[in-house]
């Protein structure tokens, strides 16, 4: 029966020849993810339930990247929870402060995740590691709980929608533009439910970057997933990344989907989604003169070295406009230190941007940057919620790091053609 | 998950509740704002629950109100904070349009009532009472008797409520 990678990879993993969308099957994890918010839940919950031993310890993925570096005496104790626990059942991916990143920009990096494998995490963009060709989801900690105890867990078999994108990219578009302009066309719910396979010749030549900043905001549409099926791209960002072996997984030709969207993306602008939802997008043209007080560059869904550099080229020779806080926060310590090398932060500092350890910090409200009641924010990070970054009468606009780059050198939001 | 036992088994089988009216698109953000995600305590979480969407909704909300919401409730995170914290607030069931898949699964987990009923929106306004038959997924509305069907919840849902939810269902299968 002709299966799409989502599917191929859930039968494989629950023992099936096939399954269907909608049917219920119980599945091995490979790999389990928390952080320093969602593993204490499911830390308390493994103990109430009286285990004593994680099923490997080598499939656990611990990262405190939300409210670490410690932002206060409670997330002191909750990194604590997290450390005490991976000490105590010898966790081989623990990530200290100092050795960590943020968990989805993290994982890839170090080559732990591979394609056909199934990844659940206590975290919802945990979908970013679909673009690696894997069924990566995001799950709550009872959840993590549970497969942490069993190494399974039970999954009903979604739907897929196959997204198409042909055509070239024009400059300044990136990843980014390609999953706003989409959610903004399907809606937050557009994928309720449903898994998202991305495809078409648009994404053969997207860089794996790109690819992660797309699966990653997959949950923005309500995805269950973001999927991409691997190529030689993949294969090439992984060599040097892992010495394990992996059995690619592919959609095939027969396979059905619920539905087949189509997007010429040679018309793209960059896209910018307006206060207080991903899918109020408009192309950064029209998006009128709004002032800006900070411009944040960095998160799971854009902190990585394509974008860092990115932002450079655009920061390069420039400063941040006096009205606008600059935060820069590179993903994980080995963007840290690349951007380093290649001369990044002296391009950032030069710009008189704070360029910061790597943290979700901000994106979600944390610390690092919150926004006063009445301030206006443009960010390369994943949601605009009302009080996401700060006040809830705050805005938060979404945006590519050429745009927000842009953005922090004229104080209102606009292209880099305008620079 | 002792809560999602007696919810199957015992009295809670039946709930009679107060609603409290929200529109689509509620995300995670506005059921527990993320600065306060240095906790998990339950108590703490309740103090701000849908407090951007509702400031004063802390302050208003009483035990076995039932939250009535458009489409896709729940979106966003993956926190279990957000049903902790309506539980913990003394929500009774939440009825929606839709949920938001990592939201439904949490729900569960949790053994926070939920029931997917896309039609009760055009039928009640805030404060009206309803009572709800989970088992059946009816909806009653005391104002003029409507019955609303709610989409029934799936047989394997009922079943890991039925062992007590999915830690009860884990600790069985892992004989601990």
């Amino acid at each position: 029966m002709a299966m799409t990678i989502v599917e191929k990879i859930l039968a494989q993993h629950a023992g099936l020849e096939s399954v269907r969308p909608g049917q219920l099957i119980e599945a091995r994890v490979d790999r389990i993810l928390a952080n320093d918010i969602t593993a204490p839940i499911a830390i308390r919950q493994f103990r109430e339930a009286g285990a004593h031993k994680v099923f490997d310890r080598d499939r656990i993925i611990l990262v405190p990247d939300h409210f670490a570096p410690n932002k206060d005496l409670a997330s002191a104790e909750q990194c604590k929870i997290l450390r005490d626990f991976a000490r105590e059942h010898n966790i081989t991916h623990y990530f200290e402060v100092g050795r960590m990143g943020i968990e989805h920009a993290l994982l890839p990096e170090l080559g732990l995740v591979l394609p056909g494998e199934i990844i659940i995490g206590a975290d919802s963009h945990t979908c970013t590691h679909g673009a690696l060709g894997a069924f990566a989801t995001g799950v709550g900690s009872t959840d993590v709980a549970a497969a942490m105890i069993t190494g399974e867990l039970w999954f009903k078999v979604p739907e897929t929608i196959r997204f198409v994108y042909s055509g070239r990219l024009k400059k300044w578009v990136s990843g980014k533009d390609l999953i706003l302009h989409t959610i903004g066309d399907i809606g937050v719910d557009g994928a309720l439910y449903k898994a998202m396979e991305f495809c078409g010749d648009a994404i053969d030549a997207l860089s794996m970057e790109g690819r992660l900043t797309i699966a990653n905001m997959a949950i923005e549409a309500g995805g269950k997933c973001g999927v991409f099926n691997p190529d030689e791209k993949t294969f090439a960002y992984l060599k040097g990344r892992t010495n394990s072996s992996y059995a690619p997984v592919y959609s095939d030709p027969g396979a059905e989907y619920c539905e087949v969207k189509h997007y010429d993306v040679s018309g793209i602008e960059p896209q910018v989604s307006f206060p207080h939802s991903p899918a109020n997008t408009r192309p950064v043209s029209q998006a009128g003169d709004i002032a800006i007080q900070q411009a944040v560059i960095g998160s799971c869904t854009n902190g990585r070295i394509e974008d860092l550099r990115i932002a450079a080229e655009v920061l390069q020779g420039r400063k941040a406009d006096p009205q606008v806080r600059l935060i820069v926060i590179p993903a994980t310590q080995g963007v840290y230190q690349q951007a380093l090398q290649e001369g990044l932060l002296e391009i950032f500092l030069q710009a008189e941007a704070a360029v910061s350890t790597p943290t979700c910090g901000p994106c979600l409200g944390g610390y690092m940057g919150i926004l006063a009641k009445g301030e206006s924010a443009i960010a390369t990070t994943n949601r605009n919620f009302v009080g996401r970054m700060g006040h809830p009468e705050s805005n938060v606009y979404l945006a590519n790091p050429a745009v927000v780059a842009a953005s922090a050198i004229l104080g209102r939001i606009s292209s880099p053609e305008e620079l | 998950m002792s809560n999602g036992q007696r919810v199957i088994k015992g009295r809670c089988m039946k709930l009679k509740g107060k609603i409290w009216k929200f529109g689509d698109n509620i995300n995670t953000d506005e059921i527990i704002p993320a600065r306060y995600l240095n906790t998990s305590d339950p108590a703490e979480l309740a103090k701000h629950c849908m407090e951007d969407a509702d400031p004063t909704f802390p302050q208003k909300v009483q035990n076995g109100d039932i939250i009535v919401a458009g489409s896709n409730f729940g979106c966003g995170s993956s926190r279990e904070h957000a049903p902790i914290a309506l539980k913990a607030a003394g929500i009774a069931c939440v009825v929606a349009g839709s949920f938001a898949r990592i939201f439904f699964r949490n729900a569960f987990n949790m053994g926070l009532p939920i029931l997917e009923c896309p039609e009760i929106g055009a039928h009640v306004a805030e404060g009206d009472v309803v009572s709800i038959s989970l088992e059946d997924g009816t909806i009653t509305v005391a104002k003029d008797n409507t019955v609303l069907q709610a989409q029934p919840v799936p047989d394997f849902m009922q079943a890991l409520l039925q062992d007590g939810g999915l830690m009860h269902y884990v600790k069985k299968k892992a004989n601990l």
